[in-house]
């Protein structure tokens, strides 16, 4: 490839609700970067003849039936939250 | 100028089932908070989704009830975005492989008047998606709480074309969503229970204008009627605005049910970036045609077909049709008494949706649970049929019958209700009712129809009610000509 993509990384991490500082800015902007690189390579192939496909596997209907088999208490379930009330998880007030 | 409004809705329907939709976890309303969860619906590293069987073959039937084409294969993608209410940080839908298109929903709009059928349009769907819902957020003043066990719940979208114009339309359009997945058995769509929600897209444009005007999104329509209240505020507000000589900015707006107004939420500049791709965990899914047509084969007769049916094989008014459709349960009790005496129809149709429904309610009983079975209901139809006793007094017979269980005959024969006289005794009843009333006589002689009432009643009394009216009518008639 002749170009080398750029990522917008003040974008990037608007959508991921993170505040970056410049200084990692800098940093991620770069590794970012050399990543999409290493991805676009696949640009270079040619894939005209390949029909598009969302899984590498040849496997369809993989399923389960319908019944009720897998539980986790509260307790576990919660305690990676970093703050909890009335079994809920607490989180800054964000109205969508 | 005049404008017109243009209206496309996305509707959320809950699909029932015992588990979520990516994990066994049991799937379910009103629980303790955060209990109906496990290590997929926390979005745990290393957790991997597996496919529920029941929602592919719910939203199936969902999409072949509302006539859109299932297409060979459907696959699954990631909507990325960051907010609470989902652990993964995106959640699993179908970007361009959606396992339904196209399609149309027959609605029906109000009538001139309860008793006339109303005006019946077909409303196009674009497309029907499945997905996983998300997790619940209780908002309070400092902060907000977070309940997942909404979370993962297999969820239907299903978007319409914009080929609405009004309020009215929408409220037709989820009545008659609603009413066709609960006769699939796919969802009961209960609104207060989240299981059916309703966004809308909303622009007004000149009339006879192709293009369409700027759309605004409105959301938290909680109710059927909320979404109709909703939309038509917005259209008349879009409208008034366009009047004033200002222009619709692209945004999201939403519904105060309790101020009856909309309100500002965003603009389009906030709106959001997906980042769709594939999602790697989930294999596509083929559907043949022996699959399509196993759950064809599933779809019950559907409400307005049943509707006209009822209208014209058994000759029921529209009034009575309208409550008895809409209850798939009601309906087929209704039918299963009036194939056995078809002639009945009417009668049957009027103790089921007054007098059956009347007791169901004050009794708290449901239809399953009550004593009153189709074929109890036969032996009061006959008893009036008959003219054994008369409607009035059947209203009690029907009463005791739904409390005991007992036929009319046995409630009859218990309360000594059937005439201790012959028919002798009745014209010597309407004889004594013509020598002791000379007016309405005489009124009822010199033309005026409705006087002969007065001495009906008459005899009725003598007969404490247990005489056959009809008969009664026609005695005195033929004493009087």
């Amino acid at each position: 490839m002749s170009e080398t993509p750029h990522i917008d990384i003040d974008y990037v991490a608007k959508l991921a609700r993170i505040n970056l500082t410049d200084d990692e800015k800098s940093r991620f902007s770069s590794q970012l970067d050399s990543i999409l690189g290493y991805i676009d390579k696949l640009n270079e192939l040619d894939t005209d003849f390949v029909a598009p496909t969302a899984h590498p596997h040849e496997v369809f209907n993989v399923w389960q039936e319908d019944s009720v088999s897998s539980e986790m208490s509260v307790e576990k379930a919660l305690s990676n939250a970093p703050k909890q009330r009335q079994n809920m998880v607490v989180v800054p007030k964000v109205v969508e | 100028m005049e404008y017109e409004a243009v209206i496309g809705l996305e509707v959320h329907v809950q699909i029932k089932a015992e588990s979520k939709i990516w994990t066994r976890c049991r799937a379910g309303f009103g629980y303790e908070p955060n209990t109906l969860v496990d290590p997929v619906i926390m979005g745990l590293p290393g957790s991997l989704p597996v496919m529920n069987k029941r929602a592919l073959d719910g939203i199936i039937k969902a999409g072949l009830a509302l006539n859109c084409t299932i297409p060979d294969q459907c696959k699954w993608d990631r909507k990325n975005y960051f907010y609470p209410d989902s652990p993964n940080n995106y959640q699993i839908t179908q970007y361009d492989q959606p396992i339904c298109e196209g399609g149309e929903v027959e609605i029906e709009l109000d009538g001139e008047t309860r008793a006339v059928m109303g005006q019946h349009k077909k409303i196009k769907l674009t497309r029907i998606h499945l997905e996983n819902d998300v997790g619940k957020l209780n908002h309070f003043a400092e902060d907000s709480l977070v309940d997942y066990n909404r979370a993962g719940t297999s969820l239907m979208e299903i978007v319409s074309e914009p080929d609405m114009h009004s309020g009215e339309d929408a409220f037709a359009f989820l009545t008659a969503i609603r009413q066709t997945m609960i006769y699939c058995g796919v969802s009961d769509c209960d609104m207060e229970k989240g299981q059916m929600r309703a966004d809308a897209n909303i622009s007004v444009r000149p009339v006879g204008q192709q293009e369409l005007g700027t759309k605004i999104e409105l959301k938290n329509l909680n109710s059927i009627t909320g979404v109709k209240n909703g939309i038509n505020y917005e259209i008349k507000r879009q409208i008034n605005e366009l009047r004033r000589g200002n222009s619709i900015t692209q945004a999201t707006w939403r519904w105060d049910a309790d101020a009856g107004r909309t309100e500002h939420m965003r603009d389009k500049e906030d709106a959001h970036d997906y980042r769709y791709f594939p999602d790697p965990d989930l294999m596509p899914v083929k559907i043949d045609d022996e699959w399509r047509n196993r759950i064809r084969s599933e779809i019950p007769e559907l409400p307005f077909d049943k509707q006209r049916r009822f209208m014209e094989d058994y000759e029921l008014p529209y009034t009575i049709t309208s409550v008895l459709v809409p209850d798939r349960n009601l309906s087929d009790y209704f039918e299963s008494a009036a194939k056995q005496n078809p002639k009945q129809a009417q009668a049957i149709g009027n103790y089921v949706v007054n007098d059956l429904q009347r007791e169901l309610y004050e009794s708290n009983e449901s239809l399953e649970d009550c004593k009153m079975s189709p074929d109890l209901l036969l032996t009061i139809v006959n008893a009036v049929d008959k003219g054994v006793i008369t409607k009035q007094i059947a209203k009690d017979v029907f009463i005791e019958m739904y409390k005991s269980g007992e036929t009319a005959d046995q409630v009859i024969e218990r309360k000594g209700l059937k005439p201790d006289f012959d028919e002798d005794q009745v014209i010597a009843w309407c004889k004594e009712a013509i020598e002791e009333n000379p007016k309405p006589v005489e009124d009822f002689k010199s033309g005026n129809e409705k006087a002969i009432n007065a001495l009906k009643g008459q005899v009725m009394k003598k007969s404490r009610g247990k005489a056959n009216p009809q008969a009664v009518d026609g005695l005195l008639r033929k004493l009087l000509s």
